[in-house]
């Protein structure tokens, strides 16, 4: 058998008192496509940020093909063949593919040589893995799925015989992400090594040889994906039997509490973002908006939250017509009972150099209960925050605690407090468990549907298909800033989805509301 | 109180204590190369500073300048933005004092007065607006404008000190004395309604006021509901929208504050010592409070003690630089400069450090 393409063996790293790699093992065999995955703050990102040099590990060792391998930063690590695709892109916007690619390899004060030579090596790649890309196209102008290519052709051109790719599906469609794997299986298939770092248990099972699985910096297991299933895998991830599918009872719709109509929103350089979108949204029940984001779901939750103001259509809460935007601002729209929890809590959501107790009275520190007129009470606000963290079971329940030292489903959970606490007749909710733990799911999930349960609209939006299918009763499907479908989660499947949020709208009839 | 940080004595304290030492150590270093005994040198410094009543009343007097223009820099600090205009600001502060004082002479001091500090804070206030309102709805950078704005102020004190407020017959660039009821008492004044005798200086009443405008900047920022406004536009301004605070009003209403405080400086000098409007006497004081300000790391409490600190290095160099030819004027700026480099610049550059030894002493995991 030849030498695993890589063994990295008791590998430790901290950073102060975190002990992120705690003696991490890991061998990838030649060829396979070989799948990492974990929680946040497991260790993944630390352990691949060492094998791709940016982080020098404390101790442990790294071969590379049997090599014994001393990698101290990128360059050796493109040295030595590995190769890495970032989940944000690393590409220069404004320059073409050729010159995107050649960054690095520009071969002299003169150009013309170096992108010659990129340009014959794209195009042999290309053909060897029938990826198609204009090497003369300028980045800005691709879709996501071609900047993707883009970044593993350069990987491919720097002669990477590893790629790592960190959450690479974060931003496709389904039939994006199908066209992915393909050609994932094509390059291990030729000889290439693949690792894919992910949370998205469907697709390790779909496309990985071997699944390594990490908790709390340690590594717990490597299983043959033959051998396993997501709920096996979420066991190995979590420590303990999680529940994967959520349990709800059918929904009893009531009045109509939201009514967008004909809604246009336009960026600040007048591009069209949300382009007439038109959909209610009754008491009792969720509505789900499915799309790969960046389609115009941030843009529709910031309007109907009073944060934009549309060129267009209108918005009405419980029959009354609301100037979002204008005289209806987020402090007013509160006062109405429509509460928000944004899609990006770091971004909107939280102060992260804030106290918890802080940072859980965002958009409510008006509210008289804390403090006589100018004066904030410092402990009824702490009061106040304990109560939440009681209630929702944050961990450290410790209201002085600086909101950025939470773990991600933490500070969700103390978002969702805030919001949820309030009594809303209108949920909005963005993302409820981007980069939440398995474990935070679950309560989350449950919290979503009690409030739905409780007679309150709820209008989800997640890039997440599984989660918008599993929580809605309804779902729309956003594309290029329109409404190009509507479904109900019984009724339709994976590859509709995928269609509808590609921007191939159907006939199918609309569910009557 | 932005985290379970340190304690304030370990952020405001022990950090700042550690860069000066080492600042100290610096200027030392200097004076060791120009052939003078360093800490000779330092033993003059801090005696002529602290080691005599004489000595602590003028480093008090500089200190008051510092803590509002540091606390000018603090408020503006906290809603994320860099005001360094203090300088003009003081010098408006000092003008809009003037204007009350010479044309309200026939009001009672009771009166006359508190009119004349409102005036310094409003004219100081006024002066940030135009910059704090480009700044809020159209973006111009406030560091550009409050710079540009300081010159501005210092022509047109210049223009108003030789024309129109000129006390006329007069030679110098000043206006006239204002009348009794329009200044602060000086402190020795103060002590004799005591019975107390302390050898005059020019620390007035003024210092009080400093003492209380720190103690209002600390209820303003982390006791009341405009402070969290001003600490969320800071920190986090897509939050602020998000919550339905508006970032341009917070800016301006915070860099109004802070103005305000900037122009507060001039009772020091204007109402406190000088009696009368003179040209260029904020001395650099609104700079200085930039470095008062980092030093301090924003906190009230760290800036009162970074102004004392700035204070005896005003007063004790003056005193080390008449003592000691060898070691000119120009010398004590440099160890000035030491202080800004080490206590401003560069004051993360042991926080990290002090942080592992604090936790390794305590087993308590803290953010410096």
């Amino acid at each position: 058998m030849p030498a695993p393409a890589i063994q990295m063996t008791g590998i430790d790293k901290r950073f102060g008192a975190v002990h992120a790699n705690k003696a991490v093992s890991l061998t990838v065999e030649k060829g396979t496509v070989h799948g990492l995955i974990g929680e946040n703050g497991a260790g993944k990102s630390t352990l691949m940020s060492i094998l791709y040099g940016f982080y020098a590990a404390d101790s442990g060792t790294i071969a590379i093909n049997g090599k014994p391998s001393l990698i101290r930063n990128p360059a050796d690590a493109i040295h030595s063949g590995i190769g890495m695709v970032h989940q944000h892109f690393m590409l220069v916007e404004t320059f073409t593919v050729v010159e995107n690619v050649m960054l690095g390899a520009e071969g002299g004060v003169f150009t013309a040589k170096g992108a010659a030579a990129v340009r014959a090596k794209l195009q042999a790649l290309s053909y060897a893995y029938g990826m198609d890309v204009n090497p003369d196209a300028v980045v800005s102008e691709l879709a996501v799925g071609e900047l993707q290519r883009v970044e593993i052709l350069k990987a491919l051109v720097k002669g990477a015989d590893i790629l790592i790719l960190d959450e690479p599906t974060a931003v496709l469609t389904p039939s994006e992400v199908e066209k992915l794997f393909v050609l994932l299986r094509r390059l291990a298939g030729e000889g290439k090594t693949i690792i894919i770092v992910t949370h998205k248990l469907k697709e390790i099972i779909t496309v990985t040889d071997r699944v390594s699985v990490m908790r709390r910096g340690e590594m717990v297991g490597t299983v043959e994906t033959s051998n396993t299933s997501p709920a096996d895998l979420a066991e190995l991830m979590v420590g303990r039997r999680v529940v994967l599918t959520v349990e709800k009872g059918p929904a009893n719709p009531q009045a109509v509490v939201l009514d967008v109509k004909d809604l246009t929103v336009r960026d600040a350089r007048g591009t069209i973002r949300l382009d007439h979108a038109t959909f209610q949204v009754r008491a009792g029940e969720i509505v789900g908006i499915a799309g790969v984001s960046g389609n115009g779901q941030s843009e529709l939750l910031e309007t109907i939250a009073g944060i934009r103001k549309p060129a267009g259509g209108t918005v009405s809460l419980n029959g009354a017509l609301l100037d979002c935007g204008g005289s209806d601002d987020p402090t007013a729209l509160r006062a109405k009972g429509l509460r928000h929890v944004p899609e990006d809590r770091h971004r909107m959501g939280l102060v992260k150099p804030f106290e918890a107790a802080e940072s859980a009275i965002l958009g409510c520190s008006d509210e008289p209960g804390f403090g006589a007129g100018p004066f904030l009470d410092r402990d009824a606000v702490l009061a106040d925050c304990v109560r939440k963290m009681e209630a929702f079971d944050v961990r450290p329940a410790d209201p002085t605690l600086r909101t950025a030292l939470f773990s991600g489903g933490n500070q969700q959970k103390i978002v969702l407090a805030r919001e949820i606490e309030r009594d809303p007749k209108l949920l909005l909710i963005g993302q409820p468990t981007r980069g939440v733990d398995i474990g935070a799911i679950e309560f989350i999930h449950k919290r979503i549907i009690g409030l739905r349960d409780a007679g309150k609209a709820v209008l989800l939006v997640s890039t997440e298909l599984d989660e918008v299918l599993a929580l809605s009763d309804r779902v729309l499907v956003m594309c290029g800033g329109k409404i190009t479908g509507e479904r109900r989660p019984e009724d339709t499947n994976e590859q509709d989805m995928g269609l509808l949020m590609a921007g191939v709208s159907s006939d199918a009839p609309k569910v009557a509301a | 109180m932005s985290a379970r940080t340190a304690p304030v004595w370990l952020t405001a304290g022990v950090v700042p204590l550690v860069n000066v030492a080492v600042a100290f150590l610096a200027a030392g270093l200097v004076v060791a190369l120009i052939g003078e005994n360093p800490v000779e040198a330092l033993q003059i410094m801090l005696r002529g500073a602290l080691g005599s009543q004489y000595g602590l009343g003028y480093t008090l007097y500089y200190t008051t300048s510092f803590i509002f223009t540091g606390l000018a820099v603090a408020v503006a600090f906290h809603a994320g933005h860099f005001n360094i205009g203090g300088e003009g600001q003081a010098l408006m502060g000092g003008l809009g004092a003037a204007l009350v004082a010479l044309s309200l002479p026939f009001l009672p001091w009771p009166l006359l007065l508190p009119l004349c500090v409102l005036g310094a804070a409003a004219a100081g206030a006024a002066w940030v607006f135009i910059p704090a309102y480009l700044q809020a709805c159209r973006g111009s950078h406030i560091v550009i404008t409050t710079i540009m704005f300081n010159f501005l102020a210092a022509t047109l004190l210049v223009y108003l000190l030789v024309g129109p407020m000129k006390m006329a017959g007069s030679m110098a660039p000043e206006t006239a004395k204002f009348v009794p009821g329009a200044t602060l008492p000086l402190m020795n004044q103060m002590a004799a309604w005591f019975g107390l005798t302390i050898t005059r200086t020019p620390l007035n009443l003024s210092f009080i006021f400093a003492i209380l405008a720190a103690i209002f900047v600390w209820v303003l920022i982390w006791r009341t509901r405009l402070g969290y406004a001003i600490r969320t536009v800071g920190a986090n301004p897509d939050a602020a929208v998000y919550a339905g605070i508006s970032p341009a009003r917070i800016t301006v209403i915070a860099l109004l504050i802070s103005g305000g405080l900037a122009g507060l400086m001039a009772t020091n000098e204007i109402l406190g010592v000088q009696g009368r409007l003179i040209n260029e006497f904020t001395a650099g004081a609104g700079f200085v409070g930039i470095a008062v300000a980092l030093m301090g790391r924003g906190h009230p409490f760290g800036i009162v003690l970074a102004a004392l600190l700035f204070g005896v290095l005003y007063q004790g160099g003056a005193e080390l630089a008449f003592d000691k030819p060898k070691i000119t004027r120009e010398m004590i700026i440099v160890i000035q400069g030491f202080v800004i480099l080490f206590a401003g610049a560069l004051e993360m550059m042991f926080a990290d450090r002090i942080a592992a030894l604090y936790a390794r002493l305590t087993g308590k995991l803290v953010a410096v």
